[in-house]
């Protein structure tokens, strides 16, 4: 129990902001209209893309004789890229066709 | 120092613009300002990382060169192909597209879970418990994501064949895997001591199979949902990545996907009226189990090209439902142009769009508004189901399971309870199809016997052609 209350208070500042966050995503999606379903989980498929970030501390943080770890960073750089760019633009061109019978 | 500081403000951008972009998505005149908004942020917090990291001081600056120079290199390589991949794309592969980058995303968490596994390892020798089990719940996760959205991807194009890669009793066979990994994440942080990187690479490899089993019994029309729980899946894995690196962009970005993801599955279940166990489970999935009740001598009738073209041209109201066959024939301009013909003729022409036509929720939106439909004249399930009553004409083009009575009245249909439109309450039934084959489902569909129902054969796009010839000669 003790140990339970410790993790709490060292890490109180962490949780409060996972538990506001996971509000915030389901309150941010909630009252979506069916016509957005497709592009809205595109394009939260490209913002869980910022992976990305991590895969570039990867290969920062990996040593200049450790080919492995700089090549599963380099690889995972690619495929976060990817994921990013094909992403964004993957939803953009969706969208775009939601505003040309806007006149 | 002054550079970590500017990074944390990129990063605090980054993330804001996460949660309005996500919040500018959800309505349709901002969308595309959102979309654009968060690509943004992700661009800042991605080049803060590459220009002001703080573990880039720390080695020297040959060292740094040779780093960037990787960095650049993977990402022009990404970049590339991934632009070029999202502009060749059509839009009917919309979803397996944003399947295949949702597993790449994946792969991406996995790959970086391993590299981080073996940093921990290497440095300390026995890393402590709670930064080991995000590793691996991190390096689970991407798997996951990584092999099923691969395998989500397949299916949609058709590469392989559900029945093909289903065992007997598929789903003990997963519970089994899930136990294996269970077991393989507790041996590797408790009990693995200084060979937990090789049982940590064992895990890598039974969740990657796990992630293929995981999809495999699962039912290509039920691909959306799988592909949504995928998704948030790999925001999961992010958020998880977040907390390893004590990065807040990450965690924020991660957390929101994971969210979101998780309501929009739920959202979409609702339209097919399941609960997710039902779709993840499977109830029907590979196995054609609604042949049970054969049409047998049932008789269907065929109505020609130029009785469709009189009688849709002398209809007060014709209700077009549109299906993935129309989008796969690539027919939805043909059936625009048909539909401005019978405009000028005096018809009342509205569409009537399932929640789940097409392949995703939304997904016949999109291919609609590229041929040039006005969404005003695209009407949800319950708006249609109204106006259907009093309409002169049903046109089904390439759509079979969103129009199944069985689904109201056949308790013993595996799409029983699902809303569907209400076609057959028109007073007259013109349903366009290929040949008499079984939809998506792989159920029979007893519309085609029904009395009002009248079949017109032949590919979508080719017929739409011709009846568009035939209203014009009248």
């Amino acid at each position: 129990m003790e140990a339970f209350f410790n993790f709490l208070h060292e890490n109180l500042l962490l949780i409060y902001l996972l538990a506001f966050s996971i509000l915030l995503g389901i309150e941010v999606i909630s009252k979506v209209p069916a016509v957005l379903h497709t592009p809205l989980m595109s394009g939260a498929n490209a913002i869980h893309g910022v992976v990305l970030v991590g895969a570039i501390i990867v290969l920062f943080n990996a040593r200049m004789d450790d080919y492995l770890s700089l090549g599963l960073g380099f690889v995972a750089v690619v495929f976060g890229t990817l994921n990013v760019v094909g992403g964004f633009a993957v939803t953009d061109r969706m969208l775009e066709m939601f505003k040309k019978k806007k006149k | 120092m002054i550079a970590t500081h500017f990074l944390d403000l990129l990063y605090l951008l980054g993330g804001l613009s996460f949660v309005l972009g996500l919040k500018m998505l959800s309505h349709p005149d901002t969308a595309r300002r959102g979309n654009i908004l968060a690509a943004i942020g992700m661009a800042l917090a991605v080049a803060g990382t590459l220009f002001f990291h703080p573990s880039a001081d720390t080695f020297s600056e040959e060292e740094r060169q040779m780093k960037l120079i990787l960095l650049y290199s993977a990402l022009a390589v990404g970049g590339f192909i991934g632009w070029r991949a999202a502009y060749k794309v059509k839009m009917t592969s919309m979803p397996q597209m944003v399947s295949l980058f949702n597993g790449l995303g994946g792969g991406c968490a996995a790959l970086l879970a391993v590299a981080e596994l073996k940093l921990q390892f290497d440095h300390s020798g026995h890393p402590e418990a709670a930064g080991l089990i995000l590793v691996l719940f991190t390096l689970f996760f991407g798997s996951v994501s990584l092999t099923g959205s691969l395998l989500a991807f397949a299916k949609l194009e058709d590469l392989v064949k559900d029945s093909a890669i289903t065992l007997p009793r598929h789903t003990i066979f997963n519970l089994g895997l899930l136990a294996i990994i269970l077991g393989l994440i507790g041996y590797t942080v408790w009990g693995a001591g200084h060979a937990g990187m090789t049982w940590g690479l064992i895990l890598f490899a039974v969740a990657l199979v796990y992630g293929f089993s995981f999809v495999a019994p699962i039912g290509g029309a039920d691909m959306p949902v799988v592909i949504s729980v995928l998704n948030s899946c790999t925001g999961l894995t992010a958020a998880a990545a977040g907390i390893i690196y004590d990065n807040l962009v990450m965690l924020v970005g991660g957390i929101l996907v994971g969210a979101s993801g998780s309501i929009l599955t739920v959202l979409m279940c609702k339209a097919m009226n399941r609960s997710l166990a039902n779709v993840l489970v499977g109830s029907f999935g590979g196995t054609v189990s609604g042949a049970a009740k054969g049409p047998g001598d049932q008789t269907v009738k065929e109505i020609s090209l130029t009785d469709s073209a009189v009688l849709l041209n002398y209809s007060a109201s014709v209700v077009i439902v549109p299906g993935y066959g129309l989008a796969v024939a690539q027919a939805q301009k043909i059936c625009k142009e048909l539909d401005t013909l019978l405009e000028a003729n005096g018809v009342d022409v509205k569409y009537a769009v399932h929640p789940v036509a097409g392949r995703m929720p939304g997904h016949m939106n999109v291919l609609l508004a590229e041929a040039d439909v006005p969404y005003t004249k695209l009407y949800d399930l319950e708006e249609a189901n109204d106006f259907i009553k009093k309409a002169d004409v049903a046109i089904i083009i390439g759509a079979n399971d969103v129009v199944n009575p069985a689904a109201l009245d056949d308790a013993s249909s595996p799409i029983y309870g699902m809303p569907v439109l209400e076609v057959w309450e028109a007073k007259n039934v013109i349903v366009m199809k290929r040949s008499m084959k079984s939809g998506y489902a792989g159920i029979d569909n007893p519309l085609f016997y029904h009395a009002r129902t009248k079949m017109l054969f032949g590919d979508a796009k080719d017929t739409l052609q011709k009846l568009v010839a035939e209203v014009k000669a009248l």
